[in-house]
C-alpha cells in the first residue's frame, strides 16, 4: 500500500484518539459563529452572502491553525517517535507529505462543519452558490499555507509551545503583508515594484480575490507554490537534524 | 551483514562515535556493551539511519544507509532506546500500522502478526491503548513492532531494560531464537545478559572500541580467570586458610568476606590454583561446603576497559564493595 496514504491515515486517525480534534473543532466553529454574526454584522448587511463569514477566516486560522500544526513534528520529537518514524521504510518526503495531508485533511473537516451557515444563507436569500464554492477552496488552501509555515517550524523545534509561537508569528508576518495599512506605509518608503512584492506574498491578497468568488490561476499558483516550499522547508530541516 | 567503515559522530566539539570499524554477519548476536554515554546509542542510530554520520559508511544487507536508505531499512527490525511508540493508539491499530508501512499483506501479515503477538504475549492487551501500558508491556510492543516483518537484522536497544526477570528470560531466549540466521545487535549494559544471549561483544568507550570478541574470551581477561572460590562454615577456618593459601606459590592474592565466610583465590597467570587449593584443603581437612572454579567476572572486565585508570571511582574500591 502506499506509504504516503498508510501514514495519512494513522494521522487523521490520531487527532481523533485525542480530545485535540473535538476540542479544536467546537472552538473554531464557535470562533467562526461569533465572527460571522456577532462581529461581522451578517444579518444586518441584508445580503445574501458569506462575506462576513470568509473574511475573519485568516484571523481564525492564524490562531488555530498553529494549535494543529505544533504538534506534527515537535511532539514526535519530544515523545521519541520520531526514532521508529524516521527508521521505517519511508522517505522523509513521504513522511512529510503523509503528516501534512492528514493535518490539511482535519482543517478541511472542521471547515466543512460550518457548513450550517452556508444552509442559512440560501434560506435566508438567493447567494451566488459559485462565490461561496470558490471562497470555501481559498479558504482550505489558506489553511494549507499556515499549516505548511506551521509544520516546518514544528519540524525545528521538540517544544510545541516555540512551535505555535513561531508558526503564529510567521503566520501574521505573511498576513500582514497584504494590509492595506502596511502597504501605504511601505509605499511611501519604497518603490512601487517592491510594494506590489511584499503585497503578491501576502496570504490576504491572494485569499480576497478568490474569496469573492473569483478563481484566477495565479492566487492557485501562489498558494500551491507556497505549500510546496514550506514543505521543502520541512524536508531540509527534518535532514538537517538528522545530522546535526 | 552489517558493516561500519571509520564511522564517527560529532557533536559539536564532542567526538560521540569515533572511528568505529566492524562487520557482523548473519548467525551472530553481537552483544555492544558500554557506559552510559560511551556511543552505543549513537552508533545504533546510525546503523538505524536515524542520524546521519559526521564522517565514515555504514552498510545494511548490501545497502548503503545514506544512499539506499528504504531498502536499507526494510530488511532490518529496530527497537530504539527507550522504546518509543504512539502513545494513543491501541497495541493491534499500532502493529498494523507497522505492518503496513512494513508492506505485509494477506495470509503473511495475519500469520506475522499472530506470531508477535503470541511470541511477546501481547494477547490480553491487544485492544488497550498503549500509554495505559506497563513500561514492561511498552518493551514488549516495541519489540513486537521490530519483529512483525520477520528482519533478516534485528537492532535492538536495550531490548530487557525495564523488564522483571521473567520477561528477561523470555526476551533472551527469544533474541537466542532468533540468532540461528539472523544478525542480531543487542546492547545493554546488563552484563550477565552477554553471556546467555551473545557469541560476541564489543565494549566500547568514549566512542572507540576498546575490545571485540567473544564473552569467554573477555571474561577470561579478568584476573578472576581460573581463581578458586570457597565458602567455609567455621570463621576460624576462613582465617586459618586465608593464611596458608596466601603462601601458595601459584596464588598472586586471596581475597576474603568475612560475613559470606566466603574466600576468593586470584591466581598468578597461567597457574593451575585449583588442584593446589584442594590439595591444601585435603591437607588440613577444612569443611568446605562450596568450591568452584570461576571463569571471570565481566564486570571487572569492563570497568578495567571503561574506566581510565586513576578516574574517579577506582576499580579497586568498587570491586571491594561487591
Amino acid at each position: 500500500m502506499n506509504q504516503v496514504l498508510v501514514l495519512f491515515r494513522r494521522e487523521l486517525r490520531s487527532y481523533f484518539a485525542t480530545p485535540l480534534a473535538y476540542v479544536f473543532i467546537v472552538i473554531f466553529l464557535g470562533m467562526a459563529a461569533v465572527f460571522t454574526f456577532q462581529v461581522g454584522g451578517f444579518f444586518e448587511r441584508g445580503q445574501a452572502d458569506l462575506q462576513p463569514f470568509f473574511r475573519w477566516h485568516p484571523w481564525l486560522y492564524l490562531v488555530l491553525i498553529p494549535a494543529i500544526s505544533m504538534r506534527l513534528w515537535a511532539e514526535e520529537r519530544n515523545s521519541g517517535s520520531i526514532e521508529l518514524l524516521m527508521t521505517l521504510p519511508l522517505t522523509l518526503w513521504q513522511a512529510v507529505l503523509g503528516k501534512f495531508l492528514a493535518a490539511w485533511c482535519f482543517a478541511g473537516i472542521a471547515l466543512l462543519l460550518t457548513f450550517p451557515v452556508w444552509i442559512t444563507v440560501n434560506y435566508l436569500g438567493s447567494p451566488d452558490n459559485g462565490a461561496i464554492v470558490a471562497a470555501y477552496l481559498g479558504s482550505l488552501l489558506m489553511a494549507g499555507g499556515f499549516l505548511s509555515i506551521g509544520m516546518c517550524l514544528s519540524a525545528a523545534t521538540r517544544n510545541q509551545v516555540i512551535a505555535f509561537i513561531t508558526a503564529a508569528l510567521v503566520g501574521f508576518v505573511f498576513l500582514l503583508a497584504g494590509f492595506p495599512l502596511v502597504l501605504d506605509f511601505v509605499r511611501g518608503v519604497l518603490p512601487q515594484s517592491i510594494v506590489d512584492a511584499i503585497a503578491s506574498l501576502s496570504f490576504f491578497t491572494h485569499f480576497e480575490a478568490i474569496s469573492k468568488g473569483v478563481i484566477d490561476l495565479r492566487d492557485l499558483v501562489y498558494f500551491g507554490a507556497l505549500i510546496a516550499f514550506w514543505l521543502a522547508a520541512t524536508a531540509l530541516v527534518l535532514d538537517m537534524k538528522k545530522a546535526e | 551483514m552489517i558493516t561500519t567503515k571509520n564511522l564517527s559522530k560529532r557533536y559539536g566539539d564532542k567526538l560521540a562515535v569515533d572511528d568505529l570499524t566492524f562487520s557482523v554477519s548473519p548467525g551472530e548476536v553481537l552483544g555492544f556493551l558500554g557506559a552510559n554515554g560511551a556511543g552505543k546509542s549513537t552508533t545504533m542510530r546510525m546503523i538505524a539511519g536515524f542520524i546521519s554520520p559526521s564522517a565514515g559508511q555504514v552498510s545494511v544487507c548490501g545497502y548503503d544507509i545514506e544512499r539506499s536508505p528504504v531498502a536499507a531499512k526494510s530488511c532490518m527490525g529496530y527497537l530504539p532506546e527507550g522504546a518509543p511508540s504512539y502513545g494513543e493508539m491501541t497495541v493491534s491499530e499500532f502493529l498494523d500500522f507497522i505492518a503496513d508501512v512494513r508492506g505485509l499483506r494477506g495470509d503473511k501479515r495475519r500469520e506475522r502478526r499472530a506470531v508477535v503477538v503470541d511470541r511477546l504475549g501481547l494477547a490480553a492487551v491487544i485492544e488497550q491503548v498503549i500509554e495505559t501500558l506497563s513500561k514492561g508491556f511498552r518493551r514488549r510492543v516495541g519489540l513486537a513492532q521490530a519483529l512483525i516483518h520477520d528482519p533478516q537484522v534485528l537492532i535492538l536497544d536495550e531490548p530487557t531494560d525495564g523488564l522483571d526477570p521473567n520477561q528477561k528470560h523470555e526476551v533472551r531466549r527469544l533474541i537466542n531464537e532468533l540468532s540461528k540466521d539472523k544478525l542480531v545487535i543487542v546492547s545493554t549494559h546488563i552484563l550477565e545478559e552477554v553471556h546467555e544471549v551473545c557469541t560476541r561483544a564489543i565494549i566500547i568507550a568514549n566512542g572507540r572500541i576498546v575490545a571485540d570478541e567473544t564473552p569467554s574470551a573477555l571474561e577470561a581477561r579478568s584476573r578472576y580467570h581460573h581463581a578458586v572460590s570457597l565458602r567455609f562454615e567455621k570463621p576460624e577456618q576462613l582465617e586459618a586458610a586465608r593464611r596458608e593459601i596466601a603462601l601458595l606459590p601459584e596464588v598472586a592474592q586471596v581475597e576474603s568476606d568475612a560475613r559470606e565466610l566466603r574466600l576468593t583465590a586470584v591466581p598468578k597467570p597461567g597457574a593451575n590454583t585449583l588442584a593446589a587449593v584442594s590439595a591444601i584443603i585435603t591437607k588440613n581437612n577444612w569443611d568446605v561446603p562450596e568450591l568452584h572454579l570461576e571463569a571471570g567476572r565481566l564486570d571487572e572486565v569492563f570497568r578495567t576497559l571503561t574506566q581510565p585508570p586513576g578516574s574517579g571511582v577506582s576499580a579497586a574500591a568498587l570491586g571491594a564493595g561487591t
